[in-house]
């Protein structure tokens, strides 16, 4: 059969049930299989739409994205999606056309060095020089996207050899010597963090994006609660611990709540699981936690000690980790009443400092007020993507996600326009969920194409966008770091009228102004059916409080 | 460990990190990867992107044709050696990666000097080449080439002995080593 038939009962035995994606001309043969291989293809409008929906639906399922393009532009097109993917660990195959490989070299027509171009930004890519390899090549790519630390893993298909004639054995086998990531944490590790955690007095959990990718939100949880420790967590582990829990103290970091961070920064032991230590966490490095001793479980070893020294570090999957973490901590018989002095500070700073805001004197929006007007309205139990920028903090900060993978952003790479196209994937993943889109006014432009995509597929999203007028983010630290200078991030008077494009794009676009029945025209707006577009009219120029100064330690934190 | 600590008196002060430590040395690093295309730029181009510097860098086959052995040299005093290993461990065309200690692997290199030495001083050259046992692959009226081998002090050494005679231009081929007795490199 051709490789390209090939490739699709390859996809199909990987168990794939949606690929996104574009054709041209370097994919033509496998856009000609998928016309009747029986896999639904969600066609986009852009490759970055599809990489981010594949996303999208990664993040929401936990299964493995697929994301088609053409090569050259189409390939140019795909590296934002790809360099997210691995910046917050998801799982993505992306297949790209390639020229023939007589043309290889030659500047061809739509000719990219796709995968040099990616090569610092994929786990792993593959270049398919003899079409027999392809459907080892897929398996591989499979394999090594969703286990270990998950990643993007590129395959790029020289058009001709697509169309080549292969024998096709399914069930292929493959072949990774070079690859056997450690899953099952040291024993030995495992009981010295036991042994450290009952001796310390102010321990404090530091979750991350690595604990909802291992599906490990269950033996968080008994871990904390059996321990009673302080729980945080990072903008990429939001619902990984409930957000109602009294142990929770918030998101730590650049935005995060004062208890959390007050709260690593006078910790004596801090206990990292499936996070990196990224500089939006640790502000200034060398002022970071400056009292405690640190236990840094990732599955990852190479996040050990890159950023900050781990006194116990613990290579494995957080799930075994954790599980086994209690085991041996239980084991221990530790007396909590020994932390009753560390949660009285902890309350204190939960008291003091909430995340409060200034509500206004009249009927304007205020973009947290927007937030919490959410979590209402839809219970709290939504799927939520978001754009980047001060919107993002926010629904981060007041949403209070209550489970994992409900919380769908891009975080490391902070990519604006990420939340449309990941909602397409994440409804197209999770059919019965309400997803919902908290958008900004700047970063819905950067891929508001896609509302084809939603009105094709029928997929009943409703996009809010936090409309300032600005690119607040950018005007915030104008405000703040550059004396009022606000340089180019004005929109106001340029965007499109939000209803009239709704409209323009078949799908129903919506107008809220008032906050006095905000909640409610919220609830009618997500009884909807089908796609909506609302354009929410919140404070202009308010600031995403509190915030670490960038470079910073966590004691300076500001508002 | 004791089996029941409770009562074992663990102090979070006696905890240490011990890593991201600069040795201070230069570490000879040999990797083994697959053949596949590509995984030169991989290896090249991680170091560049995390801010490793490489000072020597030598690639060639094996006894196995599915494998190449990469031999880098890289400063341990500017660079945490442990940090550079896992990055390239992450590599998945990676295989193995084998820091060898300076007492247990031969290092070797190969350089070539052309030399302008004038006839009256060719003798006292040959008298060089010969200490250092290197060879004279090529003689020409105004020049001479030397091949010499050796670990990569004896062929600074010999640059220094030679450099006054005229020294036109050199090549080196960057270290390769292999591990001393029957364990594999
Ligand atoms: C692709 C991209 N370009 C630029 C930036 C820099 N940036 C970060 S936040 C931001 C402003 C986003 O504005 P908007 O989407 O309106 O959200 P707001 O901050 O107003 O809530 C910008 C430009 C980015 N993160 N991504």
């Amino acid at each position: 059969m051709r490789a390209v038939d090939a490739l699709m009962e390859c996809l199909k035995a990987e168990g794939v049930e949606v690929v996104f994606g574009l054709p041209g001309g370097a994919n033509l043969p496998t856009y000609d299989a998928f016309y009747d291989a029986g896999i639904r293809h969600v066609l986009v409008r852009h490759e970055a739409g599809g990489g981010h929906a594949a996303e999208g639906y990664a993040k929401a399922t936990g299964r493995v994205g697929v994301c088609f393009g053409t090569s050259g532009p189409g390939a140019t097109n795909l590296a934002t999606p790809i360099c997210d993917a691995m910046m917050d660990s998801v799982p993505v195959v992306f297949f790209t056309g390639q020229v023939r490989t007589d043309l290889l070299g030659t500047d061809g027509f739509q000719e990219a060095d796709t995968m040099g171009m990616t090569l610092p930004l994929v786990k792993h890519s593959i270049m398919i020089q003899d079409p027999q390899d392809l459907p080892r090549a897929v398996h591989e790519a499979f394999h090594i996207a969703s286990t270990g630390r998950p990643g993007p893993v590129l395959v790029d298909i020289p058009v001709d050899l697509s169309k080549a004639d292969i024998e096709y054995i399914p069930g292929g086998e493959i072949n990774l010597p070079g690859y056997q990531p450690t899953t099952e944490g040291n024993q030995r590790q495992i009981r010295l963090a036991a042994k450290a955690l009952a001796h310390a007095k102010r321990p404090i959990i530091y979750a991350g994006g690595g604990v909802v990718n291992a599906e490990a939100s269950a033996e968080l949880i008994a871990l904390t609660r059996y321990g009673k420790f302080p729980i945080t967590a990072t903008l990429m582990g939001l619902g990984a611990y409930p957000a109602d829990d009294p142990q929770w103290v918030g998101m730590l970091g650049m935005h995060g709540t004062r208890a959390a961070n007050y709260g690593m920064d006078e910790a004596d032991l801090i206990v990292a699981a499936g996070a990196r230590f990224d500089d939006r966490i640790t502000g200034k490095l060398d002022e970071f936690a400056p009292n405690a001793k640190f236990i840094h479980i990732d599955i990852d070893p190479a996040e050990i000690s890159k950023n900050v020294p781990a006194h116990i570090p613990i290579v494995g999957d957080a799930k075994n980790v954790l599980s086994r973490l209690l085991g041996e901590y239980r084991a221990l018989e530790p007396d909590a009443s020994r932390l009753d002095d560390w949660w009285d500070k902890v309350n204190g700073w939960k008291e003091k400092y909430p995340l409060g805001y200034e509500d206004s004197e009249d009927s304007e929006i205020k973009p947290q007020f927007m937030i919490q007007a959410l979590h209402e309205a839809t219970g709290g139990n939504a799927i939520v993507t978001s754009d980047v920028g001060q919107h993002q903090m926010w629904t981060a900060q007041h949403y209070g996600f209550p489970e994992p993978r409900r919380w769908i952003n891009s975080g490391g790479l902070g990519t604006m326009g990420f939340g449309l196209p990941a909602a397409i994937g994440a409804q197209i993943g999770c059919p019965d969920s309400q997803v919902v889109v908290v958008a900004g006014d700047g970063s819905i432009q950067m891929n508001s194409q896609e509302f084809a995509t939603c009105v094709q597929e029928k997929l009943p999203i409703k996009v809010f966008i936090m409309n300032n007028g600005y690119l607040g983010m950018v005007r915030q630290w104008q405000e703040l770091f550059w004396d009022h200078r606000y340089s180019q991030v004005d929109l106001q008077d340029h965007s499109p009228d939000w209803v009239k494009l709704a409209e323009a794009y078949g799908l129903q676009g919506v107008q809220l102004t008032k906050k006095e029945s905000l909640i409610d025209d919220m609830k009618k707006i997500l009884d909807m059916d089908g796609p909506v577009l609302v354009d929410v009219r919140v404070t202009r120029e308010e600031n995403t409080y509190p915030m670490i100064p960038a470079g910073e330690p966590a004691r300076n934190m500001v508002g | 460990m004791a089996d029941s600590p409770t009562t074992d008196p663990l102090s979070l002060e006696n905890l240490h990190a011990s890593v991201g430590i600069r040795t201070g040395r230069t570490h000879v690093l040999t990797i083994l990867v697959e053949n596949k295309p590509g995984v030169l730029s991989r290896v090249a181009g991680l170091f560049a992107r995390r801010g490793f510097n490489i000072d020597t860098l030598a690639v060639g086959p094996t006894d196995d044709p599915d494998l190449s052995r990469i031999t880098l040299t890289v400063d341990g005093a500017v660079h945490p050696i442990d940090q550079v290993t896992k990055q390239l461990h992450k590599l998945i065309n990676v295989i193995k990666i084998r820091d060898l200690e300076p007492g247990e692997a031969v290092q070797r290199e190969l350089a070539m000097f052309k030399i302008s030495a004038e006839a009256t001083q060719r003798a006292e050259v040959m008298q060089i080449v010969q200490i250092f046992r290197g060879k004279i692959v090529d003689l020409s009226h105004l020049t001479m080439i030397v091949e010499i081998t050796g670990t990569n002090e004896k062929i600074a050494a010999f640059d220094e002995m030679i450099r006054p005679f005229g020294l036109v231009e050199m090549a080196r081929t960057g270290e390769i080593a292999i591990s001393r007795g029957r364990a594999e490199t």
